[in-house]
């Protein structure tokens, strides 16, 4: 009995965290706000679900099973690196070099550096 | 001679515990052939790791995960209640540049992946050098507090494991 209300709760958490990271990709207002949403939709919401699932296995199930962690550690590796690449996209695609703050001590960010002998960019920075 | 076998102890380690927990049993036909592949894996691949960091501290990892892992619940009812409850225009967001004491390339990439992981900031770019993390925090009254947070609370700390 216990051990099914932590389950629900876990599950419930998860599905409420879920559901305002939607919120958050239709509420925010900015590219790189809305990128905060699904940050926060995979670390507590699948992470919710995935601990409910170990718990039920364990304790419903013949053998327990920890495939979940796994998965959570996938998730950590491969997150960060989507999150570093829409970034970049949008760096490239919208930001002004001047409206970002300087890099201590270095000559430029990494996406914007360009060499020497590379053409000038378009002006992309419409919208 | 132990050095040849296992040039990436830890690696072996790992290697074997994931076939374990892909296989999703715990008998000993499994941790043999996950030992196995935790051998030969770090033996095939040891020419393609020329400058690895070496781990000072092991132990702190557990400490460091711990806190990274509380930071994840903590940050993430922030976040819930900045979506929630605070108007787009209320939101101060910000670009924060992060200096980086951190020199080897792995601990970096820990540095920024954590991070991202914990909601409210998110890595956008590290700079041509690498000497600076270019980090977009979704509201930040005080993006200076932000900065200081990253490089005491993480950075601080990857520095005794790997350097």
């Amino acid at each position: 009995m216990v051990v099914e209300i932590i389950i629900a709760a876990c599950l419930v958490i998860a599905g409420f965290f879920g559901l305002v990271g939607s919120f958050g990709l239709i509420k925010l207002d900015h590219p790189m706000a809305r990128l905060h949403a699904p940050t926060k939709a995979t670390t507590l919401g699948v992470g919710g679900v995935l601990i409910a699932s170990v718990i039920y296995s364990f304790a419903f199930e013949e053998h327990g099973s920890l495939h979940e962690l796994l998965i959570t550690l996938f998730l950590f590796i491969t997150a960060p690196i989507t999150a570093n690449f829409i970034s970049k996209a949008y760096l490239h695609r919208h930001e002004l070099e001047e409206e970002l703050p300087e890099p201590n001590g270095d000559t430029n960010w990494a996406t914007l550096e360009r060499p020497e002998w590379s053409p000038e960019p378009e002006k992309t920075q419409e919208g | 001679m132990l050095k040849r076998i296992f040039p990436h102890p830890y690696l072996t380690a790992l290697l074997t515990l994931v076939w374990m927990l892909l296989d999703n049993t715990a008998g000993p036909g499994v941790f043999i052939v996950g030992l196995i592949l935790g051998i030969f894996i770090p033996i095939i691949t040891a020419a393609y790791w020329p400058d690895r960091p070496v781990l000072k501290h092991p132990i702190k990892i557990a400490a460091y995960v711990l806190i990274v892992l509380y930071d994840i619940v903590k940050s993430n009812i922030d976040v819930a209640l900045i979506v929630l409850f605070k108007s787009n225009a209320a939101r101060k967001p910000a670009w924060v540049t992060v200096p980086l004491d951190l020199k080897t390339p792995e601990a970096i990439t820990v540095l920024a992946g954590t991070i991202t992981m914990t909601p409210g900031t998110v890595t956008a770019d590290v700079s041509a050098q690498g000497s600076a993390l270019l980090v977009h925090c979704l509201d930040a009254p005080d993006p200076d507090a932000v900065r200081d947070d990253i490089k005491s609370r993480y950075e601080a700390r990857l520095k005794e494991i790997f350097e």
